[in-house]
């Protein structure tokens, strides 16, 4: 008996040690992402010169001497994104009120799951069916983009805006209605306002899933990497300069693609944080 | 008498307004995305032919069955390394860790981070480290190790998110019966947050399933069944990527894409009952 118990002691000791290791499996992660990218594209930044990296107005890999500009690729993941989050957010909140304020039960309970399978849909689909049918349409061009990535990122914006709605006490509504607003009156300028946090957090969400957003891009942007003219022409984004390119890259134009991907990463990142900062100190 | 008519036609008509503009919204939502499935799908269904599932890849046959087969290697092998790390890593969150450590706060700002990282930027990051610094090649195994850092945070928040459902009562009970903490966690509450589990688990594996750009530069794009985790090879997204953008097989796209659409959608569906589930019991 005795000598059981140090044995359990050292169980449970061994295996807390455990569980807090695989915690910091995530700090070793981004550690190790952010290592491996910045001491590869970092050099290739300074070589060049941040201005002329990130300002610089022309992409000629090839050409000799190359041109490493990344600016018309940055323009064009903005353009890209602005035109997804402009389309899809104002559809899918509206949605969303739909969803939480006026579906009847029967067909929710068809809809709903129905929404959720399909943010599950991988973004080649999405991809091919922008080529076969926004494509004939409006041309590989920012405006398939955009269209495209307005639908991808609608599951996403519905799924949290609902929540948001329904996380919202049902007596501000009841006191809108009590003072004599109509249903939506009450829904629009009493439930939303009062959601903003939580449809903010839908809409940066909806940002990251969209300048993120690779293959369906490629599929329907032509991927010109020139500067953005016009919504009818095509567009890079600097996802589709690293798949596009990094295939036949070597020595130096490999690096400063790996460079576009810190850009990618850096922004992201101060997306998500400079949210989550907001979000602590109870700004939105 | 004749002002309060009029206030009330005034608001009828914003009501009208704002109702229309629900609905309209919801209508473009809802059919935009059921008329993406239905589509691919009645395209689709009629060029599946016995051709595509030929065990080995041609330019005649198109076969998916080698990217279907490395679909189905990789899954699991992604989740054997991510879903005990993933687990483990909320317990120690939920049930060990001290209230505002600052561990616990570095955990959750590199968790939050690390979902947020364009799948592209794992793919870069995969083929740097697992394909060149390990010197591992173009490979499965590449592939799936850049997979299971990319579903980390999924498995992490929603385990996590189980194990906070489980009411405080039935640790307390073990606790009361003479059970350590361990046979706590392992008898106790990790059970009853099994089902919140599992649903995350499935969402990893649609993610998986679904996953492109992350795996071009570190699986690579070898269509033949792998016959080892050194060699390379494509998932069917990958697959469904090379056919519908080299543009000669187009039929064969649709296909492609029906199988794809199909598989993903059963896992979700799955992913949903089972969370269904326990907000049932809950």
């Amino acid at each position: 008996m005795e000598r059981r118990v140090p044995l359990k002691d050292l169980k449970e000791k061994s295996m807390s040690a455990v569980f807090f290791a695989s915690a910091l499996i995530s700090i070793f992660a981004v550690g190790l992402i952010c290592f491996f990218l910045l001491s590869n594209g970092l050099p290739a930044i300074m070589e060049i010169g941040v201005f002329r990296f990130l300002l610089g107005r022309e992409w000629s890999p090839s050409d000799v001497p190359p041109a490493f500009g990344i600016y018309p690729m940055i323009l064009g993941s903005l353009c890209v994104t602005a035109g997804a989050i402009l389309i899809g957010v104002p559809v899918g909140v509206l949605s969303a009120v739909y969803l939480a304020k006026a579906c009847p039960e029967k067909l929710y309970r068809v809809v709903k799951p129905g929404v959720e399978l399909l943010a599950g849909i991988p973004s080649v689909v999405y991809g091919f069916f922008g080529m076969v049918v926004i494509v004939p349409v409006t041309g590989n061009s920012i405006l398939s983009a955009c269209v495209l990535l307005g639908i991808m990122i609608l599951p996403t914006v519905v799924g949290i805006a609902e929540s948001a709605i329904r996380a919202v006490p049902e007596s501000y509504y009841e006191g809108a209605l009590a003072l004599g607003a109509g249903h939506y009156r009450g829904v629009f300028f009493v439930v939303l306002p009062a959601a903003k946090s939580g449809i903010f957090a839908a809409v940066v969400l909806g940002i990251g899933r969209a300048i993120g957003e690779t293959m369906a891009v490629i599929m329907v942007a032509g991927n010109q990497a020139r500067m953005p003219v016009s919504l009818l022409k095509g567009a890079r984004t600097l996802t589709a300069n690293i798949v596009i390119e990094m295939g036949y890259a070597a020595d130096f134009h490999r690096e400063v693609l790996i460079a576009t991907g810190v850009v990618l990463f850096l922004f992201v990142l101060a997306t998500n944080l400079s949210f989550s900062a907001l979000k602590r100190r109870g700004r939105i | 008498m004749k002002n309060d008519k009029k206030n009330n036609r005034g608001k009828l008509s914003s009501e009208l307004f704002m109702a229309a503009l629900t609905h309209g919204a919801a209508l473009a939502t809802f059919g935009v995305l059921f008329f993406l499935v239905i589509f691919i799908f009645v395209k689709g269904i009629p060029h599946i032919k016995p051709s595509l599932f030929s065990l080995s890849y041609n330019s005649e046959n198109v076969s998916l069955t080698p990217a279907l087969a490395a679909t189905m290697l990789a899954t699991p092998m992604a989740l054997l390394i991510t879903a005990p790390l993933g687990v483990f890593a909320a317990i120690y969150l939920t049930e060990y860790a001290k209230r505002g450590s600052k561990w616990v706060t570095l955990v959750r700002v590199t968790t939050e981070a690390l979902s947020g990282i364009p799948s592209i930027v794992y793919g870069l990051f995969g083929s740097l480290f697992f394909v060149l610094f390990l010197g591992w090649g173009y490979s499965m195994l590449a592939g799936v190790f850049t997979l299971s850092i990319m579903i980390l945070p999924l498995i992490m928040r929603s385990s996590e998110e189980a194990l906070k459902a489980v009411p405080d009562a039935y640790r307390e009970g073990a606790f009361g019966l003479g059970a350590g903490k361990l046979r706590t966690v392992f008898r106790i509450v990790l059970p009853s947050a099994m089902p919140g589990i599992l649903a995350g688990v499935i969402l990893s594996i649609g993610r998986i399933v679904g996953e492109t750009a992350a795996l071009i530069y570190t699986a690579g794009t070898v269509a033949q069944i792998p016959t080892s985790p050194m060699q390379s090879a494509r998932t069917l997204s990958v697959h469904m990527y090379a056919l519908s953008t080299e543009g000669f097989h187009t039929d064969e796209s649709y296909a492609t894409a029906v199988v794809l659409l199909f598989v993903v959608i059963i896992i979700n569906a799955a992913s949903v009952k089972i969370s269904r589930r326990i907000g049932g019991r809950a």
